[in-house]
């Protein structure tokens, strides 16, 4: 199979097959992203995050559909966790987006966290791009389901919508630290239960705490499953794109991704780089042992390795 | 390269029994797999079209509901129009010994019937997938 020809083609089979190269660390993926990056950066990526059974799947394909309405070509990357024991994965996102399967202008791809802690894969920088150059004017994103901390989405997002549900927890759980601060669009989801105007009002009042004048986060009540307040919610999802771009923010956050992006990279190389010296001689191995012996401790090791890659190269 | 293999376990039909392909993808899971799961009631097209978006080395599908002469050969010719022809395709469920050799003949791979240990399906796979 010709991928470069049958990505540019449209063809699925080539962009599906690009993911999987990319996933598994196939070089030869990294030079066709290379050789096409000129053209990424037109898709819009919309983050969906939110704890395991909040609706994240159900609210993206009821979002993807009425983006579908408008010809746009959709992409949905949804990610499940990997199991830290076996490294396989039950991939189940798909099951509430059956119908979209057969769309001719979706694509959807599921992926494993394998190992990563975030909230996402390390492959979904990677698999962006492949959807954009794919041609999809809208990529989103489905994380895991998230906890308090996994915000990784926020590095790879223009929009991240936090998807919500009635019952949580009380209203310490909002001011805590962590995803509920990334949320550029709330949706209370299954809003025809219990508690639903308690906890719109709870997200309202720290977004009061958050003091925030330039822009502040809609919380929009939704029952996704009814396809109820999707419309408003995709129109607040809009608002926030368009104050991105007139405040300049827009490309502030492509570049914190680039950086980002660069870093993790770099840091990825850097690994590879030790994972190869270990291989030549046992430098690491050593130095573990001689921390273990408290001949050293860790800070004098990893300043001694990186002295060690210095003058080996690692290569 | 180290890499899962990915499966797309798929209910084609109207029966509404997933209990058993539930039970071979946690299997899976367990075996160091990426089970993609597409729940119950699925087309034909729509198991192909999941199974190239997803760019999955085996479709596992599981029927109860008698329709596999007809619904198992649809999936994998549908596969072979889209690409896909490098596709492992293994079947499961209540299917009648004398409807295997036909379902063989059609490119399912193998059958696999009430009983059988979920091990034996693994192995099949892993054994069977086209790609390294």
């Amino acid at each position: 199979m010709d991928i470069r020809a049958g990505l540019l083609a449209g063809n699925k089979r080539a962009a599906a097959r690009l993911i999987t190269m990319i996933e598994n660390g196939d070089p030869e993926a990294i030079e066709i992203i290379k050789e096409n990056y000129a053209k990424i950066g037109k898709a819009r990526i919309i983050g969906i995050t939110g704890p395991p059974g909040a609706g994240k799947s159900t609210v993206t394909d009821k979002l993807a559909k009425l983006v579908r309405k408008q010809g746009k070509k959709v992409a949905i990357i949804a990610v499940d966790p990997t199991s830290p024991f076996s490294g396989g994965a039950i991939l189940g996102d798909r099951i509430r987006m059956s119908d979209l399967n057969t769309d001719e202008g979706v694509f959807i791809r599921s992926m494993g966290t394998r190992g990563a802690l975030g909230g996402l894969s390390k492959s979904v920088h990677g698999a962006i791009k492949v959807m954009d150059i794919f041609g999809c004017d809208y990529i989103f994103v489905e994380t895991v389901g998230v906890g308090q901390s996994e915000i990784d989405i926020v590095k790879v997002a223009d929009t991240v919508l936090m998807v919500m549900v009635p019952g949580l927890g009380d209203d310490i759980q909002a001011i805590k630290a962590g995803i509920m601060e990334i949320g550029d669009v709330f949706a209370v989801n299954k809003s025809d239960r219990e508690g639903a105007e308690k906890t719109a009002t709870e997200i309202e009042i720290m977004l009061d705490l958050n003091g925030m004048t330039e822009y502040r986060p809609p919380v929009k009540n939704i029952i996704a499953k009814d396809n109820k307040g999707i419309e408003e919610l995709w129109d607040a999802i809009e608002k926030h794109y368009e104050y991105m771009v007139s405040s300049g923010n827009f490309s502030k956050r492509r570049q914190n991704a680039i950086e980002t992006e660069i870093l993790e990279i770099f840091k990825q190389n850097l690994l590879d780089k030790v994972e190869k010296l270990e291989k030549k001689g046992e430098y690491l191995s050593d130095l573990i042992k001689k921390v273990f012996n408290k001949q050293i401790d860790p800070y004098t090791a990893a300043i001694e390795l990186s002295n060690i890659l210095n003058k080996e190269g690692g290569e | 390269m180290n890499r899962p293999i990915r499966v797309l376990v798929a209910k084609p039909g109207l029966d509404g029994h997933d209990r058993g392909a539930k039970v071979v993808a946690r299997a899976m899971r367990d075996a160091g797999m990426e089970v993609i799961y597409t729940g119950l009631r699925q087309t034909p097209e729509q198991i192909a079209e999941a199974a190239i978006q997803e760019d999955v080395d085996c479709v596992a599908m599981s029927i109860l509901s008698g329709a596999h002469n007809h619904l198992f050969p649809k999936v994998v010719n549908l596969l072979k129009e889209k690409g896909g022809e490098d596709i492992l395709v293994v079947g499961g469920g209540v299917i009648p010994e004398e409807d295997i050799p036909g379902l063989k003949e059609a490119g399912v791979a193998e059958i696999f019937t009430p009983g059988t240990p979920t091990r034996e399906t693994i192995d099949f796979i892993t054994n069977n997938i086209k790609r390294d």
